[in-house]
């Protein structure tokens, strides 16, 4: 199995590199983005058959070490 | 009187760290590599110092708080024992819980190195009485992730509780409130950017970081 | 498989290597060649490993002296700074990766050249880079600007070695080819330098660090496609850099290297696995055979030929004394790094690879070496240019002028570079690029000595003149580190040219590499290593000749020296060295003039040492309180410099004369320093300057808060420095 974990800074923290991004996409005339947030991706390969066990304990590696919940939030997909 | 210093893989500032304390203490601070499990009992300072711990990679400091010896440093911290973290070392400790808050990117994105003037917001600490009357002083600075940031409570908190020691004059780096470094509730912990371990050479970036080194020293 | 692949004459040119080339391998192998033999040769045959159009003409430098220890052929160069210490250093070229992928190909360079330094033992100490870039209004410069130089702080930072210093120009001359050089200065012990020739046989051969990957697999792109099973796999080509793994690399090495496990050691860098083991062995006059299969690898399924010649940072090869395996490998280990014995040297003279089971590989190694090209090209000698007489050049405005050359693109401020880097790290950065002055300072560790690092050429010079331009950025680092007081001992140098197939270019090169050379003699300044990046150029249009030199020298006490800073209130400024009004090729020539014409200052190299010898003389006897080398922008930009640096305006007596203003506030004669000295000094200085035969003059007073002259030159220094500092944020962020 695979688990998609996405992780973003929660809203109401600044992100600056989201606000340059936004900036130079309105800069090159695509004046309809209003705003873009930056995280990142991380892809773990898992064993085992029971997605939601593995939902679960993906979920608490990113609440002891993926991510960091006083600025950013997460979330989980498990692909078979 | 013992120092030590605490070394992950791809610490930098390490040396810098060490040179600091064996000058104010006249004692060669004893390395711990982070693989041991303990902080020797008879340790009665320890500095986590600047770098890349594990090359920064997830988050700066995520990987060095979840280490061996750090775990047996919250204890013992915990417990009273005086911790100082610079630049990185600082974002370790906000990543172990011992500081609150956390340190973002840079508000203008890029790397900053340079001379740096903080005010002393409280002398009446453990890591500054030492300066007395001084306001200002210059500490080097070399960070991307020096922001720091806070909840509006837990800011409110801090400088309430007088928990903000040091200031920016002239933010280099868009941290909540100006604050450039800050200690726990018991004030054994303190954690901030700048690095008052490069400032303590005439030759070198200064002597305005010697005093600081003997607040927490002294206060042993 | 390689070997089911016949050898066209199409796969030969891909490879790089002419029809003769080829007939040459035929003949010494009496065989045709597969295609990892084929890889192999036409990587050691490469420009980038044979210098087979430099080869001759870098043979004539002057590469011996009483502090060298070992000059060009190794890693790096290595010199004697007394007390049984070595300082070991080198400068590299990473031009066109960086201009593919800007961010990891300065830092790739960053990293190699660390390497270079610490693979011969010594711990890197501090960083220096030399960079060119298009014209700021060329559309690529500002994000190649951005990507190099955080890519050069990125790594260096991570690694925790300081960048202390550099230089900087834009031209529309590096529009279609920037130039990322760098350097690397590392401490050693003199007794425990470590080189690369494997010595013995049948001793152990080390693979450590990252695991071989697909990247930088050159050239032969279409080749290797062919003889791969997946044909639709993208390989990249760019090199990625991982300082973690840099910086592991280093603290493992140093922990080995303090035993006595390691016979020979050499990283791999361009052509990794390849270069690395051919050199090795041709060195110690041995043979080397690997079993492929035993390479870390990072990807399934890699051939023999991606594997010798994939490019993946932060390697290094090693042989180690029988018996001191499991040392190695605990060290290794401790350090959470890929380590592997991946061969053993042998007694055939012969590179023997073997992969499945087979030997895919089996090659004499001397002919690799041996049989390089090493070509004659033709060369003709760039035509000589006419002088510009400063009095056709008028200076109408003297404030105006002095803030536009302040604020132009190659005299600006460079604080949006230099606080992108960590130039504080290990705790023995005297000074740096933060004082703005000529070369930084770094201590020796827990000594009272330091190392002068400093980097420079003049591309305008060569390129109007390359024997002169030669002559020059030689001298100009020469006098850079007289500057602060140091002995000029050696250079580093990176030869950046176009298409050597050219004779005009290739007169460039000759050219330059003549002139540098009388400045070496002439100095006694020896080349002890250095680097070649020839084909800088893009649809014919080639770089400015770009001759980079890195220079070092000691500052045996740390009680005599001097920066930039450090004029007081009420000093004097002197100027050592003869002002004839040279405005040919200036700054001032171009930025105001709007012209790019005239030979450039002709180096007046017994001179320079006259001068030179004479200002550090001063220094060292306390006598200069700041010193400032008299370069690009002249007379009045190095005096605005000293004090913007120092926070102190100067007020100039310009002396009575005949002259062209033009020339004398911005013509650029060479052997000349400014000079802040007390009241009291003025007339001793001056006095043994003329019994020395040396011209001097009092030009001016360091007081008030701005520049001022008695012929109409009245501008706060804060009214300059904002001019000075405004360029380069405003370029970055336009």
């Amino acid at each position: 199995m695979k688990a998609i974990v996405q992780i973003g800074l929660k809203p109401g923290v600044l992100d600056p590199q989201g606000r340059a991004i936004a900036r130079s996409l309105t800069d090159l005339g695509f004046e309809e983005v209003t705003a873009a947030r930056q995280g990142k991706v991380i892809e773990l390969d898992i064993k085992g058959e029971d997605a939601a066990s593995a939902e679960q304990r993906v979920n608490e590696m990113c609440e002891k070490l993926l991510a960091n919940t006083v600025i950013e939030s997460y979330s989980v997909k498990i692909e078979s | 009187m013992k120092t030590a210093v605490i070394t992950f893989p791809a610490s930098n500032c390490d040396r810098d760290a060490r040179m600091a304390l064996e000058k104010v203490t006249g004692r060669p601070a004893q390395m711990i590599w982070h693989r041991e499990s303990e902080i020797p009992s008879d340790v009665d300072f320890v500095v986590i110092p600047g770098g890349f711990s594990y090359g920064d990679y997830l988050r700066c400091g995520a990987m060095a708080a979840r280490s061996p010896i750090v775990k047996d440093l919250v204890e013992k911290a915990n417990k009273g024992l005086p911790v100082a973290g610079f630049c990185n070392g600082f974002q370790i400790l906000t990543e172990t819980g011992l500081l609150p808050g956390a340190l973002l990117m840079n508000q203008g994105l890029n790397f900053v190195c340079k001379p740096q003037k903080l005010r002393i917001t409280n002398t009446n600490t453990r890591y500054t009485s030492g300066y007395g009357s001084t306001q200002e002083v210059v500490y080097p600075i070399a960070h991307h992730e020096g922001n720091y940031y806070a909840d509006d409570a837990t800011l409110n908190k801090l400088e309430k509780n007088g928990r903000v020691l040091f200031k920016y004059v002239d933010n280099p780096n868009g941290s909540a409130r100006d604050i450039a470094g800050i200690c726990n509730e018991a004030g054994n912990v303190f954690g901030m950017m700048p690095h008052p371990e490069r400032a303590v050479d005439p030759l070198h970036g200064g002597t305005d970081g010697l005093n600081f080194f003997k607040s927490i020293i002294e206060s042993i | 498989m390689a070997k089911a692949i016949e050898i066209t004459p199409e796969i030969v040119a891909e490879h790089g290597l002419t029809p003769e080339e080829y007939q040459i391998i035929l003949d010494r192998l009496g065989r045709a060649p597969n295609m990892n033999e084929l890889g192999i040769f036409s990587v050691m045959w490469s420009e980038h490993c044979s210098y087979k159009s430099s080869r001759r003409h870098l043979g004539k430098f002057l590469t011996k002296g009483p502090r060298v220890i070992q000059g060009p052929g190794e890693n790096a160069g290595v010199i004697d700074i007394d007390d049984g210490d070595a300082i070991i250093f080198k400068m590299e070229s990473h031009n066109h990766p960086s201009y593919i992928e800007p961010y990891q190909g300065a830092a790739t360079g960053v990293g190699g050249i660390m390497r270079d330094v610490f693979t011969m033992g010594a711990r890197p100490i501090a960083l220096m880079n030399a960079l060119r870039f298009g014209e700021p209004t060329h559309p690529k410069t500002k994000t190649l600007v951005s990507g190099v130089v955080a890519g050069i702080g990125g790594y260096g930072n991570c690694v925790g070695v300081p960048t202390v210093g550099g230089e900087t120009n834009f031209h529309k001359g590096y529009n279609g080819n920037i130039l990322v050089n760098a350097m690397c200065v590392g401490l050693a012990r003199a007794d425990k330098v470590f080189y690369s020739a494997a010595k013995g046989v049948g001793n152990p051969i080390f693979y450590v660090g990252s695991k071989t990957g697909r990247d930088g697999i050159h050239g032969a792109t279409m080749a290797s496609a062919e003889f791969d099973d997946d044909s639709e796999e993208k390989r990249p080509t760019v090199q990625v850099g991982d300082p973690f793994t840099e910086k592991l690399l280093i603290e493992a090495c140093m922990e080995l290297m303090a035993t006595d496990a390691i016979i020979a050691i050499q990283d791999m860098g361009a052509a990794g696995l390849t270069s690395s083991s051919v050199e090795m062995a041709d060195k110690g006059g041995v043979g080397i055979e690997l079993i492929l299969d035993d390479v870390p690898q990072r990807e399934d399924g890699m051939t023999p030929y991606e594997m010798m010649l994939s490019e993946s940072q932060e390697r290094m090869l090693m042989v180690i004394h029988p018996g001191k395996e499991q040392l190695a490998f605990d060290v290794f280990h401790k350090w959470e790094l890929d380590v592997a014995q991946i061969g053993v040297t042998t007694d055939t003279g012969r590179l023997v690879l073997n992969h499945k089971g087979k030997v895919v590989c089996d090659i004499p190694i001397a002919p690799l070496a041996d049989d390089a090209p090493n070509y004659d090209r033709p060369h003709v000698p760039t035509e000589k240019r006419e002088e510009v007489k400063a009095e056709n050049i008028a200076l109408t405005d003297i404030n105006a002028a002095l803030k536009t050359m302040i604020g132009s693109p190659d005299l600006a401020s460079r604080r949006w570079i230099w606080e992108q880097y960590d130039r504080h790290v290990m705790a023995d950065t005297v000074d740096s690029s933060q004082s703005g002055g000529d070369a930084a300072i770094v201590r020796i560790h827990g000594k009272n000595k330091a190392v002068a690092i400093t980097t420079d050429v003049t591309p305008r010079y060569c390129y109007a003149d390359p024997h002169e331009g030669g002559k020059q950025c030689v001298a100009e680092t020469w006098r850079n580190l007289t500057c602060v007081g140091a002995d000029p001992i050696a250079i580093t140098d990176c030869l950046n040219f176009g298409n050597p197939e050219r004779p005009e270019i290739m007169g460039q090169f000759v050219g330059c590499v003549e002139g540098m050379n009388e400045a070496c003699r002439a100095l006694d300044y020896p080349v002890v290593s250095g680097n070649v990046s020839l084909y800088n150029e893009t649809n014919g249009q080639a770089i400015p000749p770009t001759p980079a030199v890195g220079g070092v020298g000691l500052i045996p006490d740390l009680q005599h020296f001097t920066t930039l800073a450090g004029a007081k209130e009420g000093d004097a400024l002197i100027i050592i060295g003869e002002t004839t009004g040279w405005i040919g090729s200036s700054i001032y020539l171009r930025e105001v003039g709007g012209s790019e014409d005239g030979a450039p200052p002709p180096v007046d190299l017994a001179l320079e040492k006259l001068n030179g010898d004479y200002v550090r003389q001063l220094i060292r006897n306390r006598r200069v309180h700041a010193a400032h080398d008299c370069s690009d922008g002249g007379l009045l930009i190095t005096a605005t410099e000293m004090a913007m640096s120092s926070g102190i305006g100067v007020q100039i007596d310009r002396p009575s004369g005949d002259f062209a203003l033009s020339g004398w506030y911005f013509g650029e004669d060479q052997a000349r320093y400014l000079i802040a000295v007390d009241e009291n000094s003025v007339n001793p200085i001056l006095s043994t300057a003329d019994g020395k035969g040396i011209k001097a003059a009092r030009i001016g007073t360091f007081k008030g808060g701005g520049m001022t002259s008695n012929d109409g030159l009245d501008l706060a220094l804060s009214d300059i420095r904002a001019i000075y500092e405004a360029w380069f944020p405003a370029l970055m962020e336009s």
